[in-house]
């Protein structure tokens, strides 16, 4: 990591209210960040604290009630649905807490459909060696373990060689031994892919493998950390 | 789209109960309008070509005698093309082994080889050969009724002289494709025969030689049949002529006509009215489908699918289900388009069937299928597609639930948590819940619709046949006779009483509307044969005036006091004046009634009968028709018995026909709703069921909750599906009415219950099919996957 390193997102004065109603619920409320090529970041917060929010925004599922939010200096603050539907489809990878995969679908072809719509994607086979399950190519999410499945989802997220990997809880729902697993792979991926990857979690043991943890409470950023011994994920014990 | 296209083929798949469900709704939609559609179009392809090819006339005249030679003349009237004169007579037929009186109607045979008007569609045999004068051809449905075979014999009496006849053919005739023996209301083949003779040997025994008595005219193309007719009846005044008429009002053709235009109202209203059903079903259910799949949606718009490519995927799954329920529809109303054609040419004795099916019915049952599931998709769709996918990941939010208003009435105390919940559910999402109650109405409505057509032609036959025409029997003259002929009827063994008719044909004129019919004189101290007003009520005929039936005025628009103009077509023909004084209600056939006494009067006769109806006890039945094969002034008799009869048969039947298709369909339609509606609600609300399971739920107290939902849709539908379905007999009854018969608007309780019980084991078996799903819930899943 170097001074020099692009900057991919960065974000000014972002805001997030929710209308439920009867109530209105501020989710984000002026944050302002900078995230660079190449990190692995971690969003830690409790439940509620926003980083839910900030994930989707960053990753255009979610447009922002006020601020502004760059891209490689492209502003996507008021970006149509087709510009952010482009955005998604060639730059960013998803992985959620509850995997999200097609259950109509296998394995391979859970990849194969982002691959086929993507502009330079490795073949599904390749994204699922990636992740370790060279072997279950042809299951169905069913067939699949927890951890399997949310393998997929990261096989999914990695095929299309994004610029950025969004993972919301990935391992939220898995023991840690699963989990552990899984964010091996995360970490290999942002080694070897130098993918940018943020990674939401509110479990503090997984902050030790980022370069950066950001802390976020009540849609704010409560601070930054920069860990001076960045642990390997194999090596976390929860 | 290689992957979407494997989502598509296995979800397509996984909701292949669902998928059936649709298709069959759809498919019912569909082959209801295949198959009457189709129907229609070949019967009609069929009469026209018949009418074509066997030259069927476009004017007729009967008259009493012209020779010959009068031909020219009237082949020189502009408009005429062509011409062909005819001997027709009537004569009393004895058969072997039958020992009713049977009346026939002998008409002069077409030569061999003669390119003539109205020609035969020989079925067996041959044409009768001009030198031999015992050779006839007889009609296929008489033939039928009596088994015959060429070369048997019959005996007929014609002018007094019995002869023998040899049958050499059996033929079909575009004039007779409904037989009518005149002054009777439905067809009776056994005792009422069509016979062609050499014309020779017919005007022999006829004392035709040399001349004619019958006329058939083909008009040149563009001619108008008004002036002809003038023309003709001036002609042939002086020969007796009886009043020329068009194709019009020709007997078989109007009532085929009628039959048709019968025909054709209810293959298009039930059609429309099923596809447009189905239509309105395939809308909500694929609309309901397609939410549930908001989750997935959101994700493939989080991997950057566009909207349109999530779209196209969406419609082709859409078009695959309604392709299996067209598909299914075609086949289906395609087999039983031709299987109902050839059911009614088993009643229309058409010689051939000519079936057609025309590529616009398929366009537009195709068309209509599609427009409304797209309708329903793209709706749907732009709902979801409008959200955020961050949004839309999230299942559907969890919308403020309030009491329900029965709970706010202070009855909160006496629901169970469970039964709050079915309340509170129906309540958060009223509109969707009034588009499942209006889907399950509109399919009890269609139910009814099918059934209400038995109920009404009991209450024809009880009306008709138990407080109108009460005589057993009804005894027709040759000619009209004096009264004392009604002397000798009441005389014969077994005749408890008889009343005397006289039968006069007129043609009714009011401003510029007319109708041929006949004038029926009855008694003043008549019992046996009645008239009824509208209560029903017996309504005696007038000192001075006419009575119509309710038809007959609302056919010439005129209501009692007006006055009508009568002209009389026989006889001397005298023209005059009448009031109507009454309008009778009668369900079948369409006659003018008036004083028998008057009736002479105006006739400028002595007391002439032309038949009488005839109290009898039964177990003399066989000796009254042997006394009355004796009596050669008896043309023929109707026996109530065999009206009855003949009245299920003929009309009845091809209704009801018709009306178990329609049930047939109306209850898949009934459970296609109901089932998908229980599915999808099954679908919507799985993982908060299952969550209650897990809290500790028993199966059944979930399933109540599932259940309870569908069982409160279905009974607020029922109520609202019997206004739906009153109002659509209602319509549907305004435009079945023909001249042959009307059918009265009578929803009896029956046709209700039936519909409920239709519903409500479709309910029933839906509620075991999803129950089983509930049982088999997985309770892991839940707790595997998010909230």
């Amino acid at each position: 990591m170097t001074e020099a390193a692009k900057e991919v997102f960065a974000v000014t004065g972002l805001s997030k209210v929710y209308d439920m109603g009867e109530v209105q619920v501020t989710a984000l409320s002026g944050v302002d960040l900078t995230l660079r090529a190449g990190e692995l970041v971690v969003l830690l917060g409790p439940s509620g604290s926003g980083k839910s929010t900030l994930l989707n925004i960053l990753g255009g599922l979610d447009h922002p009630s006020a601020g502004r939010f760059f891209y490689q200096g492209r502003d996507l603050t008021s970006a149509t649905d087709r510009e952010l539907t482009d955005f998604r489809r060639y730059h960013v990878g998803f992985v959620f807490q509850f995997y999200n995969l097609i259950p109509s679908l296998t394995a391979r072809e859970n990849v194969a459909a982002v691959t086929e719509i993507a502009k330079q994607p490795m073949t599904p086979e390749a994204a699922l060696a990636l992740v370790g399950l060279e072997e279950r190519l042809d299951h169905f999410p069913a067939q699949l373990s927890g951890g399997e499945q949310q393998r997929v989802a990261i096989a999914r997220a990695i095929a299309k060689n994004p610029a950025v990997l969004l993972c919301d809880e990935p391992t939220g729902s898995l023991d840690s031994k699963t989990g552990i697993v899984v964010l091996e792979v995360l970490e290999r991926i942002n080694q070897e892919l130098g993918t940018t990857t943020i990674l939401i979690t509110h479990n503090i043991v997984i902050a030790a493998m980022a370069d950066r943890v950001i802390k976020l409470a009540d849609g704010r950023i409560a601070g930054i950390e920069s860990p001076t011994e960045r642990l390997a994920a194999r090596d976390l014990i929860w | 789209m290689r992957a979407l296209d494997y989502k598509r083929w296995r979800d397509f798949w996984k909701m292949r109960g669902q998928v059936l469900a649709i298709g069959l709704v759809i498919a019912s939609g569909v082959a209801i309008y295949v198959m009457s559609l189709s129907t229609l179009d070949s019967l009609t392809l069929t009469r026209q070509t018949y009418y074509r090819n066997y030259r069927f006339a476009d004017i007729f005249i009967s008259l009493k005698r012209a020779p010959a030679s009068f031909k020219v003349r009237l082949l020189a009237i502009d408009g005429v093309e062509r011409l062909r004169t005819r001997v027709v007579a009537v004569a009393n037929l004895t058969v072997a082994n039958f020992n009713e009186p049977i009346s026939g109607h002998l008409i002069s045979c077409p030569m061999p080889g003669e390119f003539s008007l109205n020609s035969l569609y020989l079925r067996q045999g041959r044409l009768v050969d001009p030198g031999c004068n015992d050779e006839v051809v007889v009609c296929e449905t008489f033939a039928k009724a009596h088994s015959f075979n060429l070369g048997d014999s019959l005996a007929a009496t014609i002018n007094g002289r019995r002869k023998t006849l040899r049958i050499v053919g059996v033929a079909l005739s575009p004039e007779f494709v409904y037989q009518l023996q005149p002054g009777s209301l439905f067809p009776d083949f056994k005792r009422y025969g069509i016979l062609w003779m050499g014309r020779k040997a017919l005007a022999n025994a006829y004392d035709m030689d040399g001349a004619f008595n019958d006329l058939l005219i083909k008009l040149a193309k563009g001619t108008r049949p008004e002036a002809v007719i003038e023309r003709l009846d001036r002609l042939l005044e002086p020969y007796g002529g009886l009043g020329a008429y068009a194709r019009t009002e020709q007997i078989s053709h109007r009532f085929l006509s009628e039959e048709f235009r019968q025909l054709e109202q209810m293959a298009t209203i039930y059609p429309t009215i099923f596809l447009a059903v189905a239509a309105f079903l395939l809308q909500v259910v694929i609309s309901r489908l397609i939410t549930t799949e908001r989750e997935q949606i959101a994700i493939l718009k989080a991997f950057g699918y566009y909207d349109r490519a999530i779209a196209l995927h969406y419609f082709k799954l859409v078009l695959m289900i309604v392709s299996v329920g067209v598909g299914i529809g075609l086949i289906a109303g395609l087999w039983l388009g031709r299987n109902l054609s050839e059911i009614y040419m088993d009643y229309y004795r058409f010689p051939f069937l000519l079936y057609t099916l025309h590529p616009r019915i398929v366009l537009f049952a195709v068309g209509v299928s599609l427009a409304a599931a797209g309708l329903g998709t793209s709706g749907a769709l732009r709902r979801v597609v409008k959200l955020a996918p961050a949004v839309a990941m999230r299942p559907e939010p969890p919308a403020t639930y309030r009491p329900s208003w029965p709970e706010r009435l202070g009855l909160k105390a006496f629901f169970s948590q469970p039964t709050r919940m079915i309340i509170r559910h129906l309540g958060r999402r009223p509109f969707k819940a009034l588009l499942s109650v209006t889907g399950i109405a509109l399919a009890c409505a269609i139910l009814m619709v099918g059934s209400i057509f038995q109920d009404a032609i009991d209450y024809i036959v009880e009306v008709q046949f138990g407080l109108a025409q009460r005589e057993d029997l009804t005894v027709t003259l040759v000619e009209p006779s004096a009264y004392r002929a009604l002397l000798s009827l009441q005389r014969l063994p077994g005749v408890d009483y008889g009343e005397p008719f006289r039968s006069v044909p007129v043609r009714l004129r009011f401003r510029h509307r007319h109708y041929r019919t006949a004038v029926v004189g009855m008694p003043k101290d008549n019992v046996l044969h009645r008239l009824l007003d509208e209560n029903l009520k017996p309504l005696k005929p007038p000192e001075a005036g006419i009575v119509l039936t309710d038809q007959l005025g609302s056919i010439l628009k005129v209501k009692p006091g007006d006055r009508l103009m009568l002209e009389v077509l026989e006889g001397k023909r005298p023209q005059l004046e009448v009031t109507v004084a009454a309008l009778s209600k009668e369900f079948i056939g369409v006659s003018a009634y008036m004083e028998l006494a008057s009736l002479n009067r105006l006739m400028g006769e002595d007391n002439l009968i032309s038949g009488a109806y005839l109290a009898l006890d039964e177990s003399h039945l066989a000796g009254i028709y042997l006394s009355l094969n004796e009596m050669p002034r008896v043309a023929g008799t109707v026996a109530r018995r065999h009206a009855v009869t003949s009245f299920y048969e003929t009309m009845a039947d091809q209704m009801l026909v018709f009306t178990f298709f329609i049930i047939f369909f109306a209850g898949i339609i009934a459970f296609g709703v109901v089932y998908n509606s229980a599915r999808i609600t099954l679908s919507e609300r799985a993982r908060e069921l299952a969550s209650l399971r897990i809290l500790g739920f028993r199966r059944l107290e979930i399933a109540y909750i599932l259940l309870g939902e569908l069982a409160i849709l279905t009974l607020v539908a029922i109520p609202l599906g019997f206004l739906l379905g009153y109002g659509l007999c209602a319509y549907i009854i305004y435009y079945l009415q023909t001249d042959l018969y009307r059918i009265p608007l009578l929803v009896e309780p029956g046709t209700y219950a039936f519909a409920a019980t239709v519903i409500i084991t479709a309910a029933v078996l839906s509620a075991g099919l999803v129950g089983w799903r509930i049982h088999r819930l997985d309770l892991i899943a839940v707790l595997k996957t998010r909230e």
